[in-house]
């Protein structure tokens, strides 16, 4: 049997998705099904003096109208929880319909139900809704300032958190001792997250069993029904059901526990109907959690010799207006601890605050956490190239965490298991033509007009989040393992049901090629099932590049279970002891008896029928596991980006992009190959483009795809990509995540090119996005 | 988004279509629907009426007769900038048409809809100022024609009366030794325009004999830029870049990807680049 492990083949889920056969949360529909429309607040602080119902109410077809005094009438917790604590973390609550408070442009008010979505739109517009507007503040850094518009009573001077990790001291002694040192104030721009799907909630309850079944756009559906029912809806966990039909893109945004699916839910209680919600863009763009949104001030020391003796960062985190579902980990968890790269550092501090704003929540959105630490080390490492005088490449190769250094203990808490950075910035030298480049760039320098500019970004992050009692101990109120439950039928077809679920990652081909890979058998005869809390057991979802560092490798390890068993039974039917007997290529085999073999399907035949059956052993050959992982994984790379700019206008052309990535072992290259584009695209987009922009007043100006620029294939150029190999040491699978990592890299790779092509006018930063009037402005001033 | 109810009337001929307009007082007239529907959607037009003409065939085409070339009102843009007849007597508004939007936007989209929506960053509108191209529109009491420069009034505004259509456009074609081009500062959202210069230029025995640029996206409306000074010049570098620098606008328009300021400097130094292109097209 050909190896499928590590080979392309194409996505099972394709031809679905493309021919418009994929059923998606909207698409859905049930008998009695009554459409939803969440009447939301146009201002971004004001108090709700009064809400006047009665204009919608009478509107034929309208059949409820919901406020926050139906929310308490209910008799429901009625909150949107956070589910990631830090020490002193002010946690204001959270309601699911604002009572007499909004604090974003888009906090729920009320919620019209109709017996069509026109209709129940019409009549949103009817509710009257009396607004006392209070100053609002949307600019994190304002919002620290004294006298700044409280978000929260309970939360004084905004600060939500105030956050450390690492020593002082050993970096304010470096920064004495330095021979050089380089210093930034950077912003890192607020984003949202632009899944092509928009969220979306199909809640049926049925007063005849207490039961309710919410089809949703969710990333992790065993999460969602754990929060809507503790925090929001009060039911009982095992009367609801939530389903993750396909989902269209998520990114981070569909992690998280939202108020319009719990207000959908509660609507299909009250009326005993089933109740859809499909948010429009527009909506999308006010209320899904936003990514990133930094103030930072960052600094790095270093010796004569161009090595890094400290680094410095004190960052300011939007939070919003709400602490989101994981939102107090990004900004610390997934950012502080990813502040050494690849490098040894010897000192580092950072200090994080996180500040409530009148805006949309801030939570995971792609790389969460680790693009902003690496946009901060990779911008200090190319200042550095420059005061040191050694260039982007050699100050990067000298501080580089040696080869023969791994496990290597960070001073920000990680301990990288594995890693080999010199060979990627190699080969992406190699790729990029990196002195010729540097030639032309000189020629363009003497001749004037258009500049040419070489941008580096050498990444790492923290995949596959980890050891759920580490994550446990860091605050998490979740775990972070994953599990699998793996049947093998009778006939030795395969299902595998997953708590890893699917939102275009391509689960069902990749986890299909683990299981025929390990049992030796066709790709096309195992089955994934996921998305599915009636037919999955618990699961934590996909997110965090975790989906086969985690989910796989539970897959693996109840594979590993089947294997031992089928050995029992084989070893029964053969007349052989189970210890000599060994599974390749889809028979047990006697060892050093090639003739005595069973065939998968004759051990599963038996494992069902049982006439012929071990005395110590139960019928069946399926297996649950729920794998903890021993830490996180640590892919890396080097990527280089070329951009030519025109000094005239401003703006930027991409010219070449090479990223050379090490995700350890690849179970599809195409799909790791897919991943890497749409990061790519992702993080190129925020370095460019992407800029979610709040006026003084709090009004989200940059909220339709009018304004707010999503990369468009035209934009891009095609990417060149190579990898290296590492494996993960810790998983039996070796591989460590991809998801997440070209919007990790990229940012900082187009942003370094950019300042490296205006070095001749003195430019040494201009933050993103690099719009051609702030380069332009940049080159005039 | 979700928008208002709406009547929705199909008109088989332009004289059904003004008859229906006549009777519907505030209805709009739909041709792709590129623009209209949109704002519906956003319920920044609630038309109690949309008039569907996007089916008149009488509308649509393009055609070429004694010096001067004929567009359809309901032609869309990428049959223009697919046009044969354009690319060899009117290149320049083929050019402009292929810039507009993506593929299904122009698919779609018609010159005519394009027009009278007079978005300030439409690629078209520059183009038929520069040619002087004449608008077409019928009316119960009959037609008019109404010159480009005069076409567009405002912010969104055209001369198109309520009980008017418009029929179609009508540009001189480009002369021998005229050369003409269309440059675009594409707004990495919309797509739209932030600036589009378009540029013409004779050129006789090495002279300069006749130069027009305009330049969209800056103000409401097209900004025509004088640039004679650029008549009896052999069109340098020099002379061309002192010329696009004339571009002068009152109350630039701003937003937060593109300051006002910042539009009129782009529309320099694409004027500039438009007008070295139709020089180097027109020798």
């Amino acid at each position: 049997m050909a190896r499928v492990l590590g080979t392309s083949i194409k996505r099972r889920e394709d031809p679905a998705l493309i021919t418009g056969r994929g059923k998606y949360t909207d698409d859905l529909k049930a008998e009695r099904m009554a459409h939803a429309a969440i009447v939301r607040s146009p201002y971004a602080h004001a108090r709700i003096r009064d809400i006047d119902t009665s204009a919608a109410e009478a509107l034929p077809g309208v059949l409820a109208v919901l406020t926050a005094r139906d929310v308490a009438a209910a008799g429901i917790p009625g909150v949107v929880p956070v589910g990631w604590l830090l020490p002193d973390l002010k946690t204001p609550a959270h309601p699911m319909i604002a009572a007499d408070t909004v604090r974003h442009v888009g906090d729920a008010v009320a919620v019209v139900v109709a017996e069509d979505r026109y209709l129940a739109r019409d009549a949103a517009d009817r509710v009257a809704v009396d607004y006392e507007p209070l100053d609002a503040v949307a600019d994190v850094v304002a919002a620290l300032e004294d006298g700044a518009p409280a978000v929260h009573e309970e939360a004084p001077g905004n600060v939500a958190f105030d956050w450390e990790i690492g020593e002082r001291e050993p970096v304010d002694a470096a920064f004495a001792s330095a021979a050089h040192t380089v210093e930034l104030d950077l912003r890192n721009n607020r984003l949202i997250p632009h899944a092509i799907e928009p969220r979306a909630v199909l809640a049926s309850f049925d007063s005849s069993t207490g039961e309710m079944t919410i089809h949703m756009t969710s990333q992790n559906p065993h999460v969602h029904r754990l929060l809507m029912t503790l925090a929001s809806l009060g039911m009982p966990e095992h009367k609801v059901r939530i389903v993750a039909p396909e989902v269209g893109g998520g990114f981070g945004s569909k992690i998280h526990h939202y108020a319009d699916e719990a207000i959908v839910g509660l609507c299909s209680m009250k009326l005993d109907r089933p109740v859809k919600w499909t948010a429009t863009r527009t909506e999308t763009n006010l209320t899904d959690a936003h990514g990133r949104d930094h103030s930072t001030h960052c600094a790095l020391a270093l010796d004569a010799d161009g090595r890094i003796t400290g680094l410095r960062v004190d960052t300011a985190a939007a939070m919003g207006a709400y602490l989101s579902t994981f939102a107090p980990a990004v900004p610390t968890y997934l950012y502080g601890t990813l502040l050494s790269g690849q490098y040894d550092i010897p000192a580092i501090h950072c200090h994080v605050t996180g500040v409530f704003t009148h805006t949309a929540p801030v939570d995971a959105y792609r790389g969460a956490g680790r693009p902003e630490a690496t946009y901060v080390v990779e911008r200090l490492l190319h200042l550095a190239g420059e005061a040191t005088g050694l260039g982007p490449v050699e100050v990067r190769r000298r501080n580089f965490v040696s080869p023969d250094a791994f496990p290597y203990q960070t001073q920000v808490a990680l301990a990288y298991d594995s890693g080999n950075y010199g060979p990627a910035m190699d080969r992406a030298l190699e790729m990029v033509g990196y002195d010729d480049l540097r030639s032309q760039q000189a020629a363009r320098r003497d001749n004037g007009g258009k500049q040419i500019g070489i941008g580096f970004s050498s990444y790492i992050e923290a995949c596959g989040l980890a050891p759920s009692a580490v994550v446990g101990s860091l605050g998490a109120q979740a775990g972070q393992w994953e599990s699998a439950d793996v049947r093998v039928h009778p006939t030795a077809s395969v299902t595998v049901y997953t708590g890893s679920s699917s939102h275009g990652q391509g689960h069902e081909t990749t986890f299909s090629q683990i299981v025929a890979d390990r049992l030796g058998i066709d790709p096309e005869a195992v089955e994934v099932i996921h998305g599915d809390t009636d037919l999955v057991q618990f699961g934590m979802g996909t997110y965090g590049s975790r989906s086969a560092a985690v989910g796989g490798s539970a897959i693996v390890k109840s594979v590993e279970k089947i294997i031992e068993k089928g050995k029992k039974i084989a070893a029964h039917l053969l007349e052989a002891s189970a210890e000599d007997l060994e599974y390749e290529d889809g028979s047990f085999r006697v060892a050093g008896s090639p003739d005595r073999a069973l065939a998968l399907g004759d051990v599963a035949l038996q494992a069902y029928l049982a006439h012929n059956y071990p005395d110590d052993l139960e019928p069946g050959l399926s297996a649950t596991s729920f794998y903890d992982p021993a830490n996180f994984t640590y892919p890396f790379g080097t990527h280089v980006c070329v951009v030519e700019v025109d000094t005239e206008t401003g703006s930027i052309d991409l010219l070449r992009y090479a990223a050379v990535d090490d995700v350890g072992n690849v179970i599809n290259p195409m799909i790791v190959d897919g991943q890497l584009h749409g990061g790519l695209a992702q993080g190129i987009g925020q370095a460019l483009w992407e800029n979610a922009v709040y006026d003084d007043s709090g009004q989200l100006v940059s909220g339709s795809l009018m304004d707010y620029a999503v990369p468009k294939i035209h934009n891009l150029i095609p990417f060149e990509l190579d990898r290296t190999t590492t494996p993960c040491p810790h998983n039996p699978l070796g591989v460590k995540g991809v998801g997440e990592a070209g919007a990790i890299a990229s940012p900082a790779a187009v942003v370094n090119a950019v300042v490296d092509a205006l070095a001749p006018f003195g430019i040494s930063h201009i933050d993103m996005p690099l719009t051609p009037e702030k380069v332009w402005r940049a080159v005039n001033s | 988004m979700y928008p208002a109810q709406f009547d929705y009337r199909r008109a088989g001929s332009v004289d059904e279509a003004l008859s229906l307009l006549q009777e519907n007082e505030d209805a709009k007239l739909m041709a792709g629907g590129h623009s209209l529907i949109p704002m519906m959607k956003l319920r920044l037009a609630q038309p109690p009426v949309v008039i569907d003409i996007g089916r008149l065939n009488e509308l649509k085409g393009i055609s070429e007769a004694g010096g001067s070339v004929r567009v359809g009102s309901l032609t869309t843009h990428a049959d223009i900038a697919a046009s044969d007849v354009l690319a060899a007597h009117c290149p320049v508004l083929a050019e402009a048409a292929g810039h507009i939007g993506d593929a299904q936007v122009r698919n779609r989209g018609t010159i005519g809809g394009n027009i009278a929506h007079a978005d300030p960053g439409s690629d078209i509108p520059p183009v038929l100022v520069l040619l002087g191209a004449s608008v077409h529109l019928q009316s119960p009491s009959g037609t008019r024609s109404v010159a480009a420069g005069d076409f567009f009034q405002d912010l969104l505004m055209t001369d198109v009366g309520e009980d008017e259509i418009l029929t179609h456009v009508e540009a001189p074609a480009l002369g021998a030794g005229t050369g003409a081009a269309y440059l675009k500062f594409e707004h990495p959202a919309s797509g739209y325009a932030v600036v589009g210069a378009a540029a013409a230029v004779t050129v006789q025995g090495g002279r300069c004999t006749g130069a027009g640029l305009v330049v969209g996206g800056v103000s409401a409306t097209p900004t025509a830029v004088d640039v004679s000074s650029l008549v009896g010049t052999d069109l340098s570098d020099d002379a061309i870049a002192a010329a696009a620098s004339g571009l002068d606008a009152e109350d630039p328009i701003g937003d937060i990807f593109a300051s006002g300021d910042y539009r009129v400097h782009v529309g320099k130094v694409y004027g500039k680049r438009a007008l070295a292109a139709a020089r180097d097209r027109a020798s």
